[in-house]
């Protein structure tokens, strides 16, 4: 069960990585569907 | 005055309103008809605006036509000056305004950027939720539960798959670890998404009332959060497991012979297969298949309005008639955004009911189902007597290639 372990560890890892760089990349729905006049949250 | 002088005078008058110059014909006074005269022939009852019936009509979700609503949006032409009263509305009342809105038609600029930002309004939606929260949720419910009550039904009739023959103690390995890899992460993520999706689908009409709006808000979150991100993992597997089979799910002809003999359920023994049988070939196409468009439809979800794709797709079924075919009628080909959005939430989840009745199929058939079938994804090394009776060509391929393959029984992990 070792390949199936691993592969569980890698689908977080690559949940976790995916939102990272999704993120940075300025795919946020923040940064995608806001702009600088627009205030969101507190 | 003589009836001579009278007849000149009428025919003169005539000439001169028919020869007047500029004069617009039949057709063009039509046209020139301003939109609020047009709306009030349309609705002179209501002097333009819409009657009951128009109400009752739309709320029994009828077709209405709406022409004579959509245009009276205001004349800047004919608009009071800047100056004087209500020329500031440029020729528009408010009413215009909300109308020209309400379809569209007014022109919007927005601080915020997207397709969808200068969509104030759109009355698509309302079809939409109530087939998610009805039909969608109905259907898919008893696709599930139905197939979960067949497999146990098949289960107690036929009860659990046994090898046939005496076990020889010896293992072939029949997925290296590098294919094990890709069916978990696919696998793994799969249940994942289909559990998170199921949250998200089903959680505002019966887990809210269970747990209430708070608790469901957290755990809605956190569903989205995960359902967004481990959709990669989704992708990225269902990449590697097509590069990795598709060679050995080509169809050939022991499918047919294996089809025609239902698998070995309808004769006694086993018919003779590959690396992988008919029916994992249809796992496997399943997969591939409505895995794909679960993964194109969701990337769609993924980045809003940025890949919007079923009214091209829907202009392309319309000319080849196949929604008129079936009796969809054509299919709309101009949606707002928000539309595409809809149709896109609709596909991914149709066709995730039918992936997930499909691989709990699969599930069964690899676990409780089939004595020795799980060792192939679980250590990846099969008993050699399950593998001569389930993937006989298979084995004697192997066997040709590489004696070697054998090797003494290793107890199980």
């Amino acid at each position: 069960m070792k390949a199936a372990l691993t592969a569980f560890v890698a689908i977080a890892l690559i949940a976790f990585g995916a939102n990272l760089v999704l993120q940075n990349l300025g795919f946020s729905a923040e940064d995608v569907a806001s702009g600088p006049s627009v205030r969101l949250g507190d | 005055m003589s009836v001579f002088r009278y007849v000149t005078v009428i025919v003169l008058a005539l000439s001169l309103i028919g020869l007047r110059p500029g004069g617009a014909s039949a057709q063009e006074e039509t046209d020139m008809i301003a939109p609020e005269t047009e709306a009030i022939m349309a609705r002179p009852s209501t002097g333009g605006a819409q009657t009951l019936e128009d109400i009752l009509a739309r709320q029994r979700g009828e077709e209405v036509d709406d022409r004579f609503r959509r245009i009276v949006t205001g004349d800047a032409d004919s608009a009071a000056s800047i100056a004087a009263q209500l020329g500031t509305l440029g020729g528009a009342s408010d009413p215009d305004l909300w109308r020209a809105m309400r379809y569209g038609s007014a022109n919007i600029t927005a601080t915020t950027s997207g397709p969808a930002a200068t969509v104030l309004m759109q009355d698509g939606g309302m079809w939409w939720l109530e087939f998610r929260e009805g039909p969608l949720q109905k259907y898919g419910a008893y696709l599930l539960g139905g197939t979960v009550a067949l497999l146990a039904l098949f289960f107690l009739l036929k009860g659990r798959i046994r090898i046939d023959g005496e076990k020889t103690g010896r293992k072939i390995e029949r997925f290296n670890a590098i294919e094990r890899f890709g069916h978990w992460l696919l696998a793994g993520s799969f249940l994942v998404l289909g559990a998170t999706g199921l949250i998200s689908l089903f959680g505002r009409t019966y887990l809210i009332p269970v747990f209430g709006h708070e608790a469901f808000s957290d755990l809605a979150i956190l569903s989205k959060w995960v359902h967004n991100n481990v959709s990669w993992a989704f992708m990225l597997g269902l990449v590697m497991v097509f590069v990795m089979w598709v060679f050995h799910n080509l169809p050939d002809r022991t499918d047919v012979n294996w089809l025609l003999k239902g698998g070995g359920l309808l004769i006694k023994g086993h018919p003779p297969a590959r690396k992988f049988n008919a029916g994992q070939k249809l796992i496997f196409w399943s997969v591939i298949v409505l895995g794909a468009s679960i993964a194109v439809s969701g990337l769609s979800l993924l980045f809003p309005f940025e890949l919007p794709m079923f009214a091209v797709t829907f202009e392309k079924l319309n000319a080849i008639g196949l929604p008129q075919a079936v009796g969809l009628g054509t299919l709309p080909e101009m949606m707002t955004p928000h539309e595409e959005m809809q149709y896109a939430q609709l596909w991914h989840s149709i066709v995730s009911f039918v992936l997930i009745a499909v691989i709990f199929a699969h599930i069964y058939i690899g676990s409780v189902g089939m004595e020795g079938a799980f060792d192939a994804m679980g250590n990846g090394e099969v008993e050699l007597q399950w593998a001569h009776e389930h993937h006989s060509l298979w084995v004697e391929e192997l066997e040709a290639k590489n004696a070697d393959a054998l090797k003494s029984a290793t107890p199980a992990e």
